[in-house]
């Protein structure tokens, strides 16, 4: 039994079971399988997470995200700064770089993006650590302070989509949230 | 036995007494008995403590019920975290390699004053964290991620309950020597020793990890530090939370094997497979933690996958090894017991009303199947971006460590009562039940925290509804029905929890005595003699047609639900 000493005392030498045998070489198989599906997926899919990060004082990326909406303001037809719940709506350049500030409690500025378009997302935090989540497409990813993180990232559908801040941030964190417009 | 004839001869030392037990034959020493005793009660208390504030939680996800303010939600979450993972699991694991080691082996256990002394310690720890936690400025999740920061006491209170647990681990890696010298036993240790030995090595490295983080963390709580990195604390942090699963792991598959052979008479079908497939997670574990790291800024993709897979998945193999070997032992020791009678009989017919063997077997069905699954397709790369830090994430983990781990030792716990504490069980009608309950209750918080988690709902979150938040979000009906249903899973397996609490401490203080001549345990143990042949199969016509059936469907779960991940993944927007 499982609690005295094996009976046999050369338990080392005993053949391995058929069925034993054959469920640890398809275990063993599948284990290898999966692990190559991951490498695959480099290739064949388009979905792999970048990992273009470069290390950034919280303050200095703060700025640079001031810049970046200033200067790609969205603005109305009749000339007035587009604006959603009192947070500017930024057009970046297709192709372009595009940033958002995670701080406490929201994803600063609302990003415009073109469906079917690349744009380089930069993702930084400028205080605690929070959680990108972006809904309903479900696409999650971490935010630390300091890290500057670049995903290109290319919207395949239209729409007003939600990010929810997904890792704690103190007691506003079920108020976290951002917006990201994809239009046609 | 000759394992208690040798220790008869040589174990007798000045200072210890003894005891046989009737009903096992183990000889037990009575320090041994005593340090069982008081972390086993130790544990059951954090788990009351812990359990209760899992069901507050749960209610307070429940949109239509939000019981506690924010506020409390994320306190008392912390110190769910702290009181269920860290408490009332590591306690009841020093008394399961007390057990394993003392117990099993008919030794004295080593340096008792020692292990008095670590038991002190986590008490102290475990304590003051909920003082910290309870205080209202340690609310940082038992993970506390930098910068973050709670009060010191907060990390002093883990590191002592940390130092505590290496020293009783240490203490059961000197009892095993002492066996060893004393010559207690005969031949290579038992199986379910050798699972143990896994559980205390791992956690020796994982304790390590824990100092290596927690006190650089503490001492910048102290102010004495100035800066601590946020991506190296994860990657450190983990290396001990992870890691830490692998002792829990390795404990509650020792007390499958364990229970299997008590009560039922399974023997392994292959010491050699059983004990490498043990040997696998110590080798192929110890820097898991990247699984944790594969939604985070900074490592790069080979590292990512070299690490979460350790190029074959060898941890995952060794668990699948058990998956097959646990049933497998069960169904030849029952095919012996006569029950032979097409693929199933022997589960069928298994004593289902023995709580020990439902809860062990039930451990084990929902382990595989949710708790393991779920945590390959969540570890695997690209597939964790699905789901990373979704609710989705606690699911898989109350696969694992709640419907495994903790349903296992509660399983475990209804033999240690009539075995250590020589009381018998109270109340067999409710004890029956127990399991059950508390099973389907733990599997449908699970598999509902994943299904919302799928749909997108954040983990550690006070409200889905978004209600104050700057920019709205309407998550799905269908997420909030999920949440719902986790809510009344949560009640349930409070009610099973309570249960449990209630017929262990009652059996303890009231249950029958049974170290008076003649007493009988309610829930049998094996018994040998009624075997209806002494030997079943030989290695080359052993015929397990049931547990092949179970792998089987195992198998093709697994398969199907790791590609319809990635079917999904491929319908996302596209990044990289
Ligand atoms: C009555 C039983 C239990 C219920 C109803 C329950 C429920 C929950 C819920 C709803 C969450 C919160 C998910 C979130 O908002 O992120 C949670 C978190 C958690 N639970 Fe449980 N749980 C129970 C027992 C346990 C046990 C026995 C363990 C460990 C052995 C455990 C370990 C954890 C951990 C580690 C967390 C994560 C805490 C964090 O995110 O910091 N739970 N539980
Ligand atoms: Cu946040
Ligand atoms: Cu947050």
């Amino acid at each position: 039994m499982a609690i005295h000493p094996p009976s046999n005392r050369l338990w080392w030498k005993e053949p391995i079971h058929g069925i034993e045998l054959a469920w640890i070489v398809i275990a063993f198989l599948w284990g290898l399988f999966m692990f190559f599906f991951m490498i695959a997926w480099h290739f064949i899919g388009q979905q792999n997470l970048s990992n273009e990060t470069y290390k950034i004082k919280p303050e200095v990326y703060a700025e640079r995200v001031e810049a970046f909406a200033a200067e790609f303001q969205a603005v109305a037809d009749d000339g007035t700064p587009l604006e959603e719940d009192g947070v500017p709506v930024v057009r970046p350049p297709v192709g372009g770089d595009a940033y958002i500030l995670a701080r406490l409690w929201e994803f600063w500025p609302i990003l415009e993006l073109k469906k079917g378009e690349s744009y380089r997302i930069h993702l930084s935090s400028a205080d605690w650590q929070h959680g990108f989540s972006l809904q309903p497409t479900n696409i999650n990813i971490s935010v630390h302070p300091g890290y500057e993180h670049i995903i290109t990232l290319t919207p395949t559908e239209s729409g007003s989509f939600g990010i929810v801040c997904n890792e704690f941030c103190g007691i506003g964190h079920h108020t976290m949230t951002g917006r990201i417009r994809i239009v046609d | 036995m000759t394992t208690i004839d040798q220790g008869a001869l040589n174990g007798t030392r000045a200072g210890t007494s003894w005891r046989a037990c009737r009903f096992s034959g183990l000889r037990i020493e009575s320090s041994a008995e005593a340090l069982i005793k008081v972390n086993a009660v130790a544990a059951v208390l954090f788990l009351a403590l812990g359990g209760l504030m899992g069901l507050m939680v749960a209610l307070t996800r429940w949109p239509a019920v939000q019981l506690l303010p924010a506020e409390w939600f994320y306190l008392v979450l912390t110190g769910h975290g702290a009181n269920v993972l860290l408490f009332w699991i590591i306690f009841f694991e020093i008394a399961v390699l007390y057990f394993a080691s003392a117990v099993i082996l008919g030794s004295r256990l080593a340096a008792p004053k020692i292990a008095w002394f670590a038991f002190l310690l986590m008490v102290v720890g475990a304590v003051m964290a909920n003082y910290a936690v309870l205080r209202g400025d340690s609310t940082v999740m038992f993970t506390s991620y930098p910068p973050m920061m709670a009060s010191q006491w907060f990390y002093l209170s883990l590191i002592i309950f940390a130092v505590g647990a290496l020293i009783a681990v240490f203490v059961f890696f000197a009892t095993l020597v002492v066996a060893k010298n004393e010559r207690t036993y005969d031949g290579s240790v038992p199986l379910v020793t050798f699972g143990a030995i896994t559980a205390g090595i791992i956690a020796v490295f994982t304790l390590a990890s824990g100092a290596i983080i927690l006190i650089p963390t503490w001492l910048w709580s102290l102010g004495l530090i100035t800066n601590i990195d946020t991506l190296m604390y994860k990657v450190v942090w983990w290396g001990m939370g992870h890691s830490s699963q692998q002792i829990n792991v390795s404990a509650h598959v020792s007390i499958w094997y364990a229970i299997g052979a008590m009560v039922v008479g399974a023997k392994p079908l292959s010491e050699k497979v059983s004990r490498m497939a043990f040997f696998m997670y110590i080798l192929f574990l110890q820097l898991a933690s990247a699984h944790h790291i594969l939604a985070e800024p900074g490592m790069s993709s080979s590292w990512k996958i070299v690490n979460t897979s350790y190029m074959m998945y060898l941890a995952v193999m060794g668990s699948m090894i058990h998956g097959l070997t646990v049933p497998g032992a069960i169904e030849a020791a029952q095919r012996r017991n006569g029950f032979t009678r097409g693929a199933f009989e022997w589960l069928t017919k298994a004593p289902w009303g023995n709580p020990a063997f439902a809860g062990m077997f039930l451990s084990l069905v929902m382990f595989g199947f949710i708790g393991g699954i779920s945590g390959v397709v969540l570890g695997t790369e690209q597939l964790n971006v699905l789901m990373h830090n979704t609710i989705y994430v606690p699911g898989h983990f109350h696969g694992t460590v709640v419907a495994g781990t903790t349903l296992a030792f509660m399983a475990m716990t209804y033999l240690v009562v009539p075995l250590i504490f020589q009381r018998d069980i109270l109340w067999p009608g409710l004890a029956k039940w127990q399991p059950f309950v508390f099973g389907i209750g733990a599997g449908g918080i699970s598999l509902f925290m994943m299904g919302a988690g799928t749909l997108g709902v954040a983990r550690r979150h006070w409200d889905m509804s978004l209600t104050d938040a700057a920019h709205a979000y309407e998550f799905p009906a269908a997420a909030y029905l999920m949440m719902g249903l986790n809510g009344i899973s949560a009640i349930m397996a409070a009610v099973g929890g309570v249960m449990f609490i209630v017929i262990v401490v009652g059996s303890i203080l009231a249950g029958p005595r049974l170290d008076q001549p003649g007493a009988k345990l309610t829930f049998p143990l094996h018994d040998k003699s009624r075997e209806a042949v002494s030997e079943y199969g030989s290695h080359a016509t052993l015929k397990l047609p049931g547990t092949l059936i179970l792998v089987g469907i195992f198998f093709a779960c697994f398969i199907l639900y790791y590609f319809v991940n990635w079917k999904y993944l491929s319908e996302l927007w596209l990044f990289n």
